[in-house]
């Protein structure tokens, strides 16, 4: 596993200052001699550094193997794509289950509330370390788009080209009710134990399990489920007149449940859906998203979904307006999809396609200086 | 129409900002492109277009002319664009507002509803007229407001928009439009092209 310490303190938005911490990444494809080609990728909720390949720690597809790789939207034979596990997180970098040196145990709930914001400024080090004076582009959905409308505001035209995708710029009271449900299921196992289980013996698994659950049919649109589901039983013929998982949709969210517990650190479900909640871009900039974007020279390129009801079409557009407001270059496209939120990492071919297109097309215009 | 772009090109200044309203496949943008230097934006309804366009690397937005013009602040274009979709709108009026709003100067190109052809069909065959500019039937047509060279030089008239220059497209011919010769235009061009200022 890949990773940096990151020595620099770095001051956080709760106050406290971290510093000697480390940050996994991982990279694919090659820098090229200019150093023109890199792509920095931001993961969301539960995704992690390994965005394309085979993930050596769960030996499943990386999350966004639809999309990074040979021949793909982020071509990999092109760019050079970097992704970092954000601090909070649970595949290597700083976060809850970091074992605190003084005590030989998982820091836990003493892991300090971290925000977006932090987030990006952690991983900005990885580009100094890897010698990168600007990228080509900033990619992400959902959290990862977040990302992506934090990290051009904090480091303008760090960036040529900004992807967010699918996400918003002021997290909704829609989106903190249900991050919260999720906290509540874990918070209420009493294996969490105010967040001070032990990592290797019993964890909060069912209160995990069920967040998971719960935020698994956001991801969804109700038209998908049907579709998929419908009222199918599992593997019976009638129904039982019980609790077990009589319909296909019951069975389908526990097995979701049980395989991410699996790999996901229930204290980094905490923090991490925290710092999603506190993220309001637009309050940080007096009220004003336009603000964050200053003169900004990035070409920006919005996508949502049509059956998104988690970060609908019109969160998406309110960047795009305050882009226009400011006479930004922006695209946007609203993909037509019943995949929901979801769309962004699974197989929606006009999605996949537009953003290589766009991208290579860009590259080369940027090259010849057309644009 | 390789000429409308032509006319269009001719009438926008290097170095300008651009809006084309409308912008289809992203033709006329590249156009000026690749003909001018310019910083050109568009928008357009149609999600496929959309999609097109930006796979060709165009700073194209989702939207539509009737709403999506609001987000755009006043004079943020030097010139913005609508090629032959005016008569497609609900409301030509609060449009045409819009576009004066968004940008110092604003190009219009209509289909001529009074081109001779068109007058011919409705007065010989007493049908409503299909051509080459206007292809649909009535039943079908996505233009709810076609209106003539004359009927927009009137608009303009009534509401104190300055038409700056306006020429007649007929065929692959190009000339003026003036006072003085605008009842004949009206009779012989198939497009108008209007350039305007509030």
């Amino acid at each position: 596993m890949k990773n940096i310490i990151i020595e620099k303190t770095l001051k956080l938005d709760c106050g406290k200052e971290i510093s000697n911490f480390p940050l996994a990444y991982e990279t694919y494809g090659n820098l090229n001699e200019k150093k023109d080609n890199a792509i920095l990728i931001f993961h969301a909720l539960t995704g992690d550094q390994y965005a394309s390949g085979i993930n050596p720690i769960t030996k499943k597809e990386g999350w966004w193997s639809y999309a990074v790789g040979p021949g793909k939207s982020f071509d990999t034979d092109k760019f050079f794509v970097i992704c970092a596990n954000v601090i909070g997180g649970c595949m290597g970098s700083y976060g809850p289950g970091t074992i605190d040196p003084l005590t030989n145990k998982p820091i836990g709930t003493n892991f300090p509330v971290i925000t977006i914001n932090d987030m990006v400024n952690a991983q900005y080090n990885l580009l100094d370390y890897l010698k990168i004076e600007k990228l080509f582009a900033v990619a992400g959905g959902s959290m990862g788009g977040m990302q992506v409308l934090q990290f051009v505001s904090n480091f303008p035209n760090k960036a040529k080209v900004a992807l967010p995708i699918a996400c918003t710029a002021s997290h909704s009271a829609q989106n903190i009710a249900f991050n919260e449900l999720g906290r509540q299921a874990i918070m209420s196992d009493s294996n969490w134990k105010e967040g001070l289980y032990d990592e290797k013996s019993t964890n909060p698994d069912k209160g995990l399990a069920v967040a998971r659950m719960a935020a698994h049919i956001t991801y969804l649109s109700k038209q998908g489920l049907q579709e998929k589901f419908g009222r199918n039983l599992q593997e019976r013929s009638d129904l039982k007149f019980g609790f077990d998982a009589d319909f296909q949709i019951e069975s389908y969210l526990r097995y979701q449940g049980s395989v991410f517990v699996d790999r996901f650190d229930a204290n980094s479900y905490l923090y991490i859906t925290r710092a999603m909640d506190y993220f309001d871009l637009t309050k940080q900039y007096g009220g004003n998203l336009s603000k964050a974007f200053k003169d900004t020279k990035t070409k920006f390129f919005i996508i949502s979904f049509t059956s998104d009801w988690l970060y609908p079409t019109s969160e998406n557009k309110d960047i795009v307006i305050a882009l226009n407001a400011i006479g930004a270059d922006v695209g946007f496209v609203e993909i037509k999809t019943d995949k929901g939120h979801d769309s962004f990492l699974l197989d929606v071919p006009d999605f996949l396609s537009t953003i290589k297109n766009y991208l290579n097309t860009t590259y080369s215009n940027i090259n010849e200086r057309r644009i | 129409m390789k000429e409308e772009f032509k006319v269009i090109s001719k009438f926008i200044k290097e170095k300008s900002r651009v809006l084309d309203v409308g912008c289809g496949d992203g033709i006329l943008m590249e156009y000026l492109l690749k003909n001018k230097v310019v910083d050109v934006r568009g928008l357009e309804i149609s999600k496929e277009k959309v999609k097109k366009c930006l796979s060709k690397g165009l700073a194209v937005i989702e939207g539509d002319a009737e709403n999506d013009l609001k987000q755009f602040p006043d004079l943020s274009f030097d010139y913005v664009i609508l090629s032959q979709t005016l008569q497609a709108f609900m409301s030509p009026e609060n449009v045409i507002e819009n576009l004066l709003r968004v940008g110092k100067k604003v190009i219009v190109t209509i289909p001529n509803f009074g081109h001779w052809k068109v007058r011919l069909d409705l007065l010989l065959k007493g049908e409503m007229p299909v051509t080459k500019n206007l292809p649909y039937q009535w039943y079908n047509t996505p233009n709810l407001h076609m209106c003539t060279i004359q009927d927009f030089y009137n608009f303009c008239k009534n509401k104190r928009v300055n038409i700056y220059k306006s020429i007649s497209l007929n065929g692959e011919k190009i000339s003026n439009i003036k006072t003085s010769n605008l009842k004949y235009k009206n009779l012989i061009s198939e497009l108008g092209i209007f350039l305007l200022e509030k």
